[in-house]
């Protein structure tokens, strides 16, 4: 059976036409009959015990409903990892902006004023703003010792390197939070009836996480619970956990009021109460050789999670597991922390962890260059895994990747040697200083270690009633383009055209149990699933004798047809069993930690103007080997939009703390990149193919991430040959230091004068 | 805002919304982004930001690109009014509109309608834009999925295409 391939070519964004018409409907679009809108009076300061509740005067509280955690039918939990985070804070907050009580209202417009209306007192408790205060354990925020979680990953012989290695390179590095910034704002609505139990419909990546924390929340059985994405306006991990959290209010006062409740947020609830990414610190200490050959190295990676363990434990390993890179290291030891602090819950966010980690390594990278007298290309090229190989888990890498090739791809597409050194003589004369960067970088797809087998996803692919058939997965469409490629691998898996094929919506009354859309896992693991669960579609039709060996698309639909006609129903469920050969022990963390890894090289191009210390990114080249590219527009698309935001992350996205509180929590002041800020990003691939994804896609959603800042903040070194460790890195900080050097240099000059 | 808002009365405006006329009773000070997707249920319309910063919500008041939620219900009194579901005719897209599907201009879509009506007021003022003028054309309305490049992509199509006329 000949077709012309599906798989590969850019076939039109399923969901397309109605994202360019208007015609695709986010949670906000759909109105219910008789439905309230709800809204959520929030902590106002970081810790402390609630004394006393008030409802203020000049309302009219009993056209209110109002939910307190006594109205919560199940367990006053969000169910996760850990049951430790209310619903409704319950005598005690732990952050600024903790949900405490519940207000609807057919009015929306009346919200607002009643939410001011709401005195809360509190006895104030001392809190705790950073991981540095939080590990003097001078105050218990959470547990014993204010650590959610811990790992060491060991290899091989550390301590016995440092006496005899000609150089020992230490330094410190840290990153901030960063907000996800979708533009569709979280939103929920929820319905409850006594035949139905509860259904919500809303903005969010992961329908089944919802569905379970309702499950506990609400004291309901599974199929009294029903959660449905509507279309989802941007995610980025930020609709991954704090959508169960919005689902649970609007739930309980659908549950109280038995109407339907909306809840909306509005772009600074949005920004001050949902998650954000990490912050982070990571303590390098390195031993070289001579000729720059990396012998062993420590690294501390600490995180901090905010107030609830939430997924913080999961960020923690994969940034712990990515802290190593794509070099090889004899012997290495990796202490991972996450610890508590008196701040809303730190999150998903694409990258998960491995922005952070790798931001310390590629800077360090550069640092040891610098110390042992190798260029930034040299030392990479020196210590870069080879096939054969072990990662600092352990596991063996078994493709043919060769990263100084590579590199040098990545070299000669961003000329860098030609500029390099015409940079370095026209950057005298000028206050416009230019410089080079380079990040290489790996990221593992799927879940890690041991995760994909707990997850034990299934995949169903059914046919209706026209013959046509549908994907039914709980894998949800954010942007990403879920909907298009996995549509594209049943269609290439059968030999039917794109038009054949459909997806339903994310409901859990219909779609099994897929996992989580999350850790670049759609297409290379649920693909292949969908692909497997395609080809049974076939068997089943060709057993019944109702398809021949060889067909058409239409004698395929045909087939569908006549099944559906004699039998009611046609659907081929697949379940993700783990390849053999892979093992993972979760105790040491040593083993096969990822069933693939993409690998990158990224160079960044820089211009740092010495009137306005701004930092303008001149050229972009993003270079990965991604195993196969399914769809070459959104594969282009995923890099392009990941490295615009790692640009963000270490150029223009600070958030502004005080107490706990984000207090720029509003587009005018948190800055994202806008189109006028970004450099060309010119993207490239490398396909080597991989064995365990769909068709040899590897997963490629996070990778983009964690490459920009390191090659950016590489490059601005390269400019000014100052040394920053901490992104974001704004004008004032670059202004900061220059004037900090140049007082030195003229101490220096000075003392020199004197002798 | 909500108490000026519920206090005053509302009043009666005319305005022609993607060629249809349109009479309603609103409130005076009420958002015109609220208007067109509460009391008309052009939904297409989206809001990001609520403070005329993420450009998700724009339209064209008599060819006027605007931030649909700065602009008070009473402003649009006569006014002609283009939203994103004005753009197709019989079901057929607009240039702009293939072309963001063809070259990745629209990912999770949000604000999507906003920057095609963005790019359509461009190329009207600019058939044949250079990419230093769709960067700043566009400067007004926040992506954060495509990077924009995909973006610039697809309005330069549309402008080969022939969008602007």
């Amino acid at each position: 059976m000949k077709h012309a391939p599906i798989v590969g070519t850019s076939v039109p964004r399923m969901e397309g036409r109605a994202k360019v018409t208007g015609e695709a409907r986010y949670v906000d679009d759909m109105v219910l009959p008789g439905m309230l809108h709800g809204a959520t009076v929030r902590s106002r300061i970081p810790r402390g015990k609630i004394k006393k509740l008030t409802l203020g005067l000049g309302i009219d509280w009993s056209e209110f409903v109002i939910v307190t955690p006594s109205d919560i039918p199940g367990k006053n939990c969000i169910a996760l990892i850990e049951d430790d985070q209310p619903c409704l804070a319950d005598g005690l907050v732990n952050h600024p902006e903790e949900p405490i009580l519940l207000l609807a209202h057919p009015d929306r417009h009346l919200l607002p004023k009643a939410v001011e209306a709401v005195t809360v007192e509190y006895e104030p408790l001392p809190a705790v703003f950073s991981m540095e205060e939080s590990e003097t354990s001078q105050q218990i925020v959470w547990g014993a010792d204010n650590i959610f979680k811990t790992y060491l990953i060991e290899k091989g012989d550390v301590d016995t390197v440092w006496q005899s290695a000609d150089h020992i390179v230490e330094a410190e590095y840290t990153t901030g939070a960063q907000e996800q910034l979708y533009i569709e704002n979280n939103g929920m609505i929820a319905a409850f009836d006594l035949q139905q139990g509860l259904t919500v419909w809303g903005s969010l990546q992961c329908p089944y996480y919802i569905h379970k924390a309702l499950m506990k929340l609400c004291n309901l059985p599974a199929d009294r619970v029903r959660v449905v994405q509507m279309e989802t306006g941007g995610a980025f991990g930020g609709k991954e956990e704090y959508p169960s959290m919005i689902a649970a209010h609007a739930a309980l006062l659908a549950m109280k009021s038995g109407k339907p409740v909306k809840i909306i947020y509005d772009r600074m609830e949005d920004m001050a109460a949902t998650t954000k990414r990490h912050p982070s610190r990571t303590r390098h200490r390195t031993a070289v050789s001579r000729d720059g050959r990396i012998l062993a190295g420590e690294i501390d990676f600490t995180i901090d999670g905010g107030a609830y363990k939430t997924l913080s434990p999961v960020v923690l390993s994969r940034g712990a597991i990515h802290a190593g890179g794509a070099y090889y290291w004899p012997s290495i030891r990796i202490r991972a922390k996450a610890v508590a602090t008196n701040m809303p819950p730190h999150g998903a966010f694409r990258g998960f962890g491995a922005p952070q980690s790798l931001f310390a390594l590629e800077r360090h990278m550069d640092r040891i260059a610098q110390v042992v007298g190798l260029s930034p290309v040299e030392i990479r090229r020196r210590n870069f895994l080879k096939p054969g190989q072990t990662t600092t888990t352990g596991q063996t890498v078994n493709e043919e990747i060769d990263l100084c090739k590579l590199l040098d791809r990545a070299l000669e597409l961003s000329d860098y040697h030609a500029k390099k050194e015409r940079f370095a003589r026209d950057n005298q004369q000028s206050s416009h200083k230019k410089g080079m960067g380079i990040a290489a970088f790996l990221h593992g797809a799927g879940f890690t270690g041991s995760g994909e087998r707990f997850l034990g996803s299934v995949v169903g692919v059914e046919a209706i009633a026209d013959g046509s058939l549908r994907i039914l997965v709980s894998s949800t469409e954010f942007g990403q383009g879920t909907n298009t490629v996995l549509c594209q691998i049943v269609a290439e898996a059968l030999g039917l055209r794109y038009e054949d094929v459909s997806i339903a919506q994310p409901d859990t009354h219909e779609v099994p149990n897929s996992g989580p859309t999350v850790a670049s896992r759609t297409v290379m693991v649920v693909g292949k699933l969908v692909q497997s669960s395609a080809v049974g579609i076939r068997k089943t039709l060709t057993a019944s004798g109702m398809l021949s060996d060889s067909y058409t698309p239409e004698e395929f639909r045909a087939a569908c047809r006549n099944y559906l006609a004699k039998h009611g129903k046609i659907r081929s469920l697949a379940q993700y069993e783990q390849p053999e050969g892979i093992f993972w022990d979760d105790e040491k963390y040593r083993g096969e930690a990822y069933a693939a890894f993409a690998w990158a090289v990224y160079i960044a191009e820089v211009t740092t103007d010495l009137t306005t210390y701004s930092v303008t990114v001149n050229d972009f080249v993003a270079l990965q080997e991604i195993g196969k590219v399914l769809h070459p527009v959104l594969a282009k698309g995923q890099i392009i939009g990941g490295v615009a935001q790692g640009i963000g992350f270490a150029l223009y996205e600070k958030v502004i703390w005080e107490n706990g509180r984000m207090q720029n929590g509003q587009m005018t002041n948190y800055i994202m990149p806008t189109s006028a800020d970004l450099p060309p990003i010119r993207v490239y691939f490398e396909e080597l193919g991989n064995v365990h994804g769909a068709y040899g896609a590897k997963g490629i959603g996070e990778l983009p991430m964690d490459g920009p800042a390191p090659a950016i903040v590489n490059a601005i070194e390269d400019a000014l040959q100052i040394s920053f460790r901490s992104i974001p890195l704004l004008p004032e900080d670059i202004f900061a230091a220059l004037s900090e050097s140049a007082t030195l240099e003229t101490v220096a000059s000075t003392s020199r004068g004197r002798e | 805002m909500s108490q000026p808002l519920l206090q005053s009365a509302k009043c009666e405006i005319s305005l022609t919304v993607n060629g249809k006329l349109e009479t309603l009773h609103v409130y005076p000070m009420e958002r015109l982004l609220d208007v067109l997707r509460h009391d008309l249920g052009l939904t297409g319309t989206k809001e990001g930001c609520g403070e005329g910063e993420c450009g998700s919500c724009s339209v064209l008041i008599d060819g006027m690109l605007v931030n649909s939620c700065l602009i008070p219900a009473l402003q649009v009194n006569a006014a002609t009014i283009v939203t994103i579901e004005g753009l197709a005719t019989d079901g057929r897209l607009q240039l702009l509109q293939q072309s963001f599907l063809d070259c990745g201009g629209a990912q999770c879509g949000i604000c999507t309608p906003g920057m095609i009506l963005a790019s359509f007021h461009l190329l009207k003022k600019k058939p044949q834009p250079t990419l230093e003028e769709i960067r700043e054309g566009l400067s007004g309305n926040l992506c954060r999925c495509t990077g924009y490049m995909q973006i610039f992509e697809a309005v330069e199509q549309a402008a080969r295409r022939g969008a602007s006329t």
